[in-house]
């Protein structure tokens, strides 16, 4: 989960990091007493899950509480990339006078961690690192020893920081790791970490994603979750616990396994572009099992979505075998027709996998309304492709 | 032979006596595993029927090992205790261990990895994987048995139920082993170390590699079989169709701006002649074929 800056810099200063966290408001008048509080030039800033905001106008100074509101008219419902800013955070304009990049984040690769550090502040790293490459210093963590005051002197160094102020960056790195291991965040970026006139370091923005694995520690995660942004049946999957992912396309895909559904979407596109580019509509894995409340609920969402013209049922029965997949699919269309719904577009199913033959009869044997069986994954990629096209 | 598990091992199982740890327990002792003994803290002294067949419940991975000579552990912890369960499974001195837990956070495993690794015995796989089967010798994790027996591909991949579709697609040929290394971003054993292993297996012959969005271990498999590998590699990747930005259900499968497509993994694959299937399917026939021809 990705925080958003305000939240971010809430995170941060959580951890005694300086920051300044300033007023989130959502509308322009809130945005003039914002400014009336904190008096002097402020700086309203959209708050939005991506980058870019400065280039997009996402980010201006207001030399007045009603030159605020009037920047806060302008920005508020900007589309940023896709995201349309509903949220705003007010801060006071700060005397900069330098500025750096840092960051920490998970190194797949080595398996440990990884700090990302550059004395060139303030714009993309990844350009900073494709124009001036030697600019960028990128420093491994090991774990088992993490960062303490006298490694992260070495990384203020090593990241070309001037002199004069690792006194007063290396706490404030120090600090942000702590911010890494005790959120459980995945990255935690501070772009521009900037030197002030006045000698101090502080996260002037800031970047945290979160570790969902690690929610059961965190119970406070959950007032970070932007319910607003998410699309409708994402929010309705997640309410059920389903894994989903909605997709652009028409044919609803349910899958058992991580990688057998991406591998379904994949067959899907595939097929499908032999009838004029169909596509999978959505990614949803129900696991392992024969539950037939999952396969019922997962095929709940799937109808909701009105793009969807045909269903493809691709399952494996690998540890839950075939015959239970198919019990489990006859009576998910009980439960449905229990709850007024009805699965009213062609549904193709491929079971495969232990006890084949037997879910198979099972299936045909329930004779349920537009349900087609097709054995193999191809095949049955075809047939929903084909559906979905007419 | 076969790579990390033979029917020598001699198999514990942290977590034996949870609903998971029973079940599965019952599913490896049923396809030939010597499994010698579960961990549960608190219940040590106590065994566990399974058709017949008792088991016994040690307090410690310590104790375990001590009184069976245990060199795999198998590990069905909850994700709060993985890391703890894990580290104790290292500190007894378990070569491997095999974490089949979904939802360990990441910060955790990098934890017990760099233990792993500091303690230079211990091989981790996973977490968050379906475990290693020799079919015919040994089971340790989720691997259904019974889908294919044993024959000389060697099969490493990052999702579970692609490891399963594909024994069963070449179930008339068989595998030497076949290891599912989960799809979290850091795991114990990666498709480079299962490819070093299959290789240097006398009874492998060729090697199919399922590699997912998510990363860049592909790409530097990629690397390594050209510099190392003489086998036969067949690989498929999943997630083309995956939108950037977004987790789609293993925590490390997602595409990060341009970075971790499929389409970077298959070229890099295909750029060191390693054939890319399109389907499943396709890449089992792709297999298949390099079987048959060996045979010849």
């Amino acid at each position: 989960m990705d925080l958003m800056e305000y939240q971010a810099k809430t995170v941060f200063a959580k951890h005694g990091v300086r920051t300044t966290v300033g007023e989130v408001v959502h509308t322009p008048e809130e945005a003039r007493a914002a400014a009336e509080k904190l008096g002097g030039t402020v700086v309203v800033k959209a708050q939005v899950l991506t980058g870019g905001r400065g280039k997009a106008g996402g980010v201006k100074l207001a030399s007045s509480p009603g030159e605020a509101e009037e920047k806060a008219r302008e920005i508020l419902g900007l589309d940023i990339k896709g995201h349309i800013v509903k949220t705003l955070n007010i801060v006071p304009a700060a005397a900069i006078a330098e500025e750096y990049y840092f960051s920490f984040l998970i190194d797949r690769a080595n398996r440990n961690y990884l700090c990302i550090a550059s004395a060139a502040g303030g714009m993309e790293i990844e350009e900073v690192a494709h124009t001036n490459p030697d600019a960028v210093a990128k420093i491994s963590i090991d774990p088992a020893t993490g960062v303490d005051e006298a490694k992260a002197r070495e990384i203020a160094t090593q990241a070309g920081y001037p002199a004069d102020v690792i006194d007063a960056v290396a706490p404030e790195i120090v600090k942000l790791y702590e911010v890494f291991l005790a959120e459980d965040a995945t990255l935690v970026e501070v772009n521009p970490l900037v030197k002030l006139k006045d000698g101090n370091v502080e996260a002037l923005d800031g970047k945290v994603s979160l570790d969902e694995n690690a929610d059961f520690r965190h119970p406070e995660f959950a007032e970070f979750a932007d319910s607003s942004a998410e699309d409708p049946l994402e929010a309705m999957a997640k309410a059920k616990g389903l894994n989903y992912v909605k997709l652009d396309g028409s044919v609803g895909i349910i899958g058992n396994g991580a990688g057998l559904v991406m591998s379904t979407l994949d067959v899907v596109a595939y097929a499908g572009e032999e009838f004029g580019g169909v596509k999978p509509a959505n990614f949803l894995d129900i696991g392992g099992g024969a539950s037939a409340e999952v396969m019922a609920n997962g095929l709940e969402i799937i109808i909701s979505d009105p793009q969807v013209e045909s269903v493809f049922v691709n399952v494996f029965g690998g540890i839950t075998a075939c015959d239970a997949v198919a019990n489990g699919i006859v009576q998910a269309f009980e439960l449905l027709a229990g709850r007024n719904e009805h699965v009213s577009k062609p549904l193709v199913v491929r079971l495969d996998g232990n006890n084949a033959e037997e879910g198979r009869r099972i299936l045909d044997e329930a004779g349920l309304a537009g349900l087609e069986r097709v054995d193999t994954m191809d095949g049955a990629a075809k047939r929903a492709a084909e559906l979905a096209a007419k | 032979m076969s790579i990390f598990l033979t029917k020598d091992s001699k198999v514990i199982v942290q977590g034996m006596t949870g609903s998971e740890g029973t079940k599965h327990t019952t599913r490896m002792l049923a396809s030939g595993t010597n499994i010698v003994g579960g961990v549960t803290p608190g219940k040590g002294g106590q065994s566990v029927d399974f058709n017949g067949q008792a088991v016994p419940v040690f307090g410690s991975v310590d104790e375990a090992v001590k009184e069976t000579g245990a060199d795999v552990s198998v590990v069905f912890v909850p994700p709060k205790f993985t890391k703890g369960a894990v580290i104790e499974a290292i500190d007894a001195g378990i070569p491997l261990v095999v974490v089949i837990t979904e939802g360990v956070p990441v910060h955790d495993t990098a934890a017990f990895f760099a233990h792993a690794q500091a303690s230079g015995t211990t091989r981790i796989i996973g977490p968050n994987c379906p475990g290693i089967i020799t079919p015919g010798e040994a089971n340790a994790g989720i691997i259904p048995a019974n889908i294919a027996g044993a024959g000389r591909i060697g099969l490493v991949s990052k999702s579970g139920t692609l490891t399963y579709q594909m024994m069963y697609e070449l179930s008339d040929i068989g595998f030497s082993s076949a290891i599912g290394i989960g799809g979290d971003p850091i795991i114990g054993t990666t498709h480079i170390d299962a490819l070093q292993a299959f290789q240097d297996d006398p009874d492998t012959d060729a090697i199919v590699m399922i590699g997912e969005i998510g990363g860049d271990a592909e790409e530097r498999a990629a690397a390594f079989i050209k510099d190392n590998v003489t086998k036969p590699v067949v690989g498929y990747v999943a997630g083309f169709t995956a939108p950037e930005g977004k987790t789609m259900g293993h925590a490390g499968a997602i595409v990060s701006g341009s970075s971790g497509t499929a389409a970077a993994k298959q070229e890099a694959l295909e750029a060191v002649g390693v054939k890319v299937g399109k389907t499943p399917t396709e890449t089992a026939n792709l297999m298949r074929e390099i079987m048959l021809s060996l045979t010849k």
